[in-house]
């Protein structure tokens, strides 16, 4: 083989892998990087989208949602739905999986139970949503009921009160979101050797002690991977809180995804949405990051 | 068999094809963005479109339909990139930031030059002395009673004024029943709450929310509304969940039932019968403040229609527009949409043959449609804002006049 058919040989070699790549390098560039980059752009301009000509802004529009006291708030509301979210998403996850692994309920009632418990991840946000508000409003089944069993006294007005709106609307996600967590770690509790349970007996260990010194410890990657990617998740939820609460009332459930849409589509101030936008996706990127870490970690 | 081709025939394709291109090269082609055909019975709009063709030889029209949320959306960005449609319809809300984008087209020139009567429409929308925007079909908000409700409450007067309104939502409110005498919607979703359910009062009055072009939400007309509604809430005469509950849910607690009194747009007629046929209401001007004897503005949404500024077929889409504006054509469209008509000549024939509607043109012909948030910069940002003040006023957080000192503070900085 001559040298120069060698050079080419090589060279054939070293594009190949980005030549099966390209397909999907262009849709990813097209699809996600082009707007991205878009909105950065718009970040930094004055009437973006909405003049041909816009002039350059510089970073007027990040100085304006700072120095909004709204933009703080839906920042902490963010937090708060985000963290109370994934905190009993896992929760009620790990409880429901343990159930569903458990060998001393019936193998018929385990069935029944998982299908039951899957349910939630079958509704779209919207039709959550509509459930929720029907069964929260002041005349709905839940005061009603509530109200027969002594626990309050007069109709709670849950997406409606400034003091309950935030806790109905992180209540209405924390029951949307839990199959995520249960699916996953019942596949874990699947895959952890039954031998560890077996010694552990041996050794008189009790169930809580199994629990916190082989089956957490064994489940802890799927906890900590789900529990991240639920983080990221959660914190751009808009349609739950948009079609229960429209971030209301007076700002109470006004969080980073509904502030946004309403700088967008409310008040047509675009550079300032897509600053407000920019604010979540370096949010977003700081998790992704520490989420690709762990997991090259592993 | 064979088949030759003789020359004869070749000659008549020719021909045939030349004249066909020639007439399709000839034919102006308008492109009208409107969310009015998914809201119409399927087809009507295509068939006036067609009525128009047939009356314009060299004009086709093609119909850019949607949603009325994506129809938004779309003129916002044709507005921007300069690719609206030659005629457009619009709500008074959209205007002035079409306007501000040099996105519309000045109709006056246009109709001194057709020598069009301004006198047969009910109004023509100007921003900055540009005329902008005709409604072309009214959907107007009276006051909807279940006159049952008011019978078992012993209500046999129908309110005329705000005390008797209070009077009457009290004596309809039974709490322990889940009844009450009136529902109000501020939900922060869709803030039109703001526009139909509160400043309506203001409007029939004869009042204003505005002095000289102006924000004068601190004035005693705004006050004097909102110590009304707070009145009304202190009262436990309003239904329970007012921060949240958005139209829909106003008409579906209407129609089963569980509010005396709404104020609701006239297009949910038909819907409220078909929810519940044996429903048994009335409809009567939203009621003035004391001693109020002037006309009675009554508040409207409105299907608009514009020209774009951008567009090549300027007088093509003026005619389109002239021809949906006519006495006849209006009356057609507006009995298909359950409106009133923009022409102050047509007459729907709804309004004869429906008892409901019939009363309705009634109190449309008595007053005159007020909406001062039509062509105001911002429209549902500014319903944003108030809606969040009177949500704290109703929580108790602020008084009235707090309320409306804290709103006009935040629509000052959008003027």
């Amino acid at each position: 083989m001559t040298r120069q058919k060698r050079s080419h040989h090589r060279l054939k070699r070293a594009v190949a892998p980005y030549l099966y790549l390209s397909p999907s390098l262009l849709i990813i560039g097209l699809l996600m990087l082009l707007p991205m980059v878009t909105v950065i752009g718009y970040s930094f301009q004055n009437s973006a989208v909405l003049r041909r000509d816009p002039s350059f802004a510089g970073l007027k529009h990040y100085q304006a949602i700072f120095a909004d006291p709204v933009f703080w708030s839906s920042l902490w509301h963010t937090l708060y739905f985000t963290c109370m979210s994934v905190v009993f998403h896992m929760t009620i996850g790990m409880v429901f999986a343990l159930m569903l692994n458990s060998d001393r309920i019936n193998p018929t009632l385990r069935n029944i139970l998982r299908v039951l418990y899957i349910l939630p991840w079958l509704f779209t946000a919207v039709i959550i949503a509509v459930i929720w508000r029907l069964l929260l409003e002041p005349n709905g089944v839940v005061n009603s009921v509530l109200m027969q069993m002594g626990i309050i006294g007069s109709k709670v007005e849950w997406f409606s009160s400034p003091e309950t709106a935030l806790h109905a609307v992180t209540f209405a996600n924390i029951w949307a979101g839990y199959p995520l967590f249960m699916v996953s770690l019942l596949a874990g509790l699947q895959g952890i050797p039954k031998d560890f349970y077996e010694a552990a007996d041996i050794d008189g260990a009790k169930a809580y002690q199994k629990l916190i010194f082989i089956t957490i410890p064994q489940l802890m990657p799927i906890i900590i991977s789900i529990s991240l990617l639920d983080f990221i998740w959660t914190m751009q939820v808009f349609p739950l809180i948009w079609i229960t609460t429209g971030g209301g009332p007076i700002y109470s459930t006004e969080v980073l995804s509904t502030y946004t849409y309403k700088l967008a589509f409310s008040s047509y101030n675009l550079s300032q949405a897509s600053a407000s936008a920019v604010v979540i996706l370096l949010i977003s990127l700081g998790l992704t990051l520490f989420y690709i870490r762990y997991q090259k970690a592993r | 068999m064979t088949f030759r081709i003789q020359p004869a025939m070749l000659k008549i394709a020719a021909a045939a094809w030349l004249l066909g291109a020639t007439s399709a090269m000839a034919d102006t082609a308008l492109e009208f963005t409107q969310w009015w055909e998914p809201e119409l019975p399927a087809g009507s709009l295509r068939a006036i479109m067609n009525d128009f063709e047939a009356a314009n030889p060299g004009i086709k029209v093609t119909l850019v339909s949607g949603p009325y949320a994506t129809t938004r959306d779309q003129i916002s960005v044709g507005a921007a990139t300069g690719t609206l449609s030659d005629v457009v319809g619009l709500d008074g809300a959209w205007v002035n930031n079409l306007n501000a984008q040099n996105a519309l087209a000045d109709m006056n020139p246009m109709m001194d030059a057709s020598g069009f009567d301004k006198t047969q429409v009910a109004d023509i929308i100007k921003v900055d002395g540009k005329a902008v925007m005709f409604p072309v079909a009214s959907f107007v908000y009276p006051v909807f009673v279940n006159m049952d409700l008011a019978a078992q409450a012993g209500v046999t007067k129908l309110p005329s004024t705000r005390a008797e309104f209070l009077e009457a939502a009290k004596k309809m409110t039974h709490a322990d029943k889940n009844q009450y005498g009136w529902v109000l919607p501020l939900s922060l979703q869709t803030p039109s709450g703001v526009q139909n359910d509160l400043m309506s009062w203001v409007w029939a009055s004869g009042q204003s929310m505005m002095a000289d072009g102006k924000p004068a939400l601190e004035g005693k007309p705004v006050v004097d509304m909102l110590t009304f509604v707070k009145s009304l809430n202190d009262a436990g005469v309003v239904s329970p969940g007012i921060a949240t509950k958005t139209e829909q849910e106003k008409v579906e607690e209407f129609v089963n039932n569980r509010v005396g009194m709404m104020i609701d747009s006239l297009a949910h007629v038909n819907l409220i019968r078909k929810r519940n046929p044996k429903l048994n209401f009335d409809l009567i001007p939203v009621p003035v403040v004391e001693n109020y004897t002037g006309k009675r503005g009554l508040p409207y949404a409105s299907w608009g229609i514009g020209i774009s500024a951008a567009s090549k077929h300027q007088e093509e889409a003026w005619k389109l527009i002239q021809y949906l504006m006519s006495e006849k054509v209006n009356a057609k469209l507006v009995s298909l949409a359950n409106a009133f008509p923009g022409n102050v000549n047509a007459k729907p024939d709804f309004v004869t043959s429906d008892k409901a509607f019939g009363k309705a043109f009634e109190i449309f012909k008595s007053g005159y449609l007020a909406n001062e948030f039509t062509g105001l910069p911002v429209a549902e940002d500014l319903m944003t804002q108030f809606d969040v003040e009177a949500q704290k006023m109703l929580a108790g957080e602020q008084s009235p006049e707090q309320a409306a000192a804290s709103a006009q503070k935040g629509w000052m900085a959008k003027f």
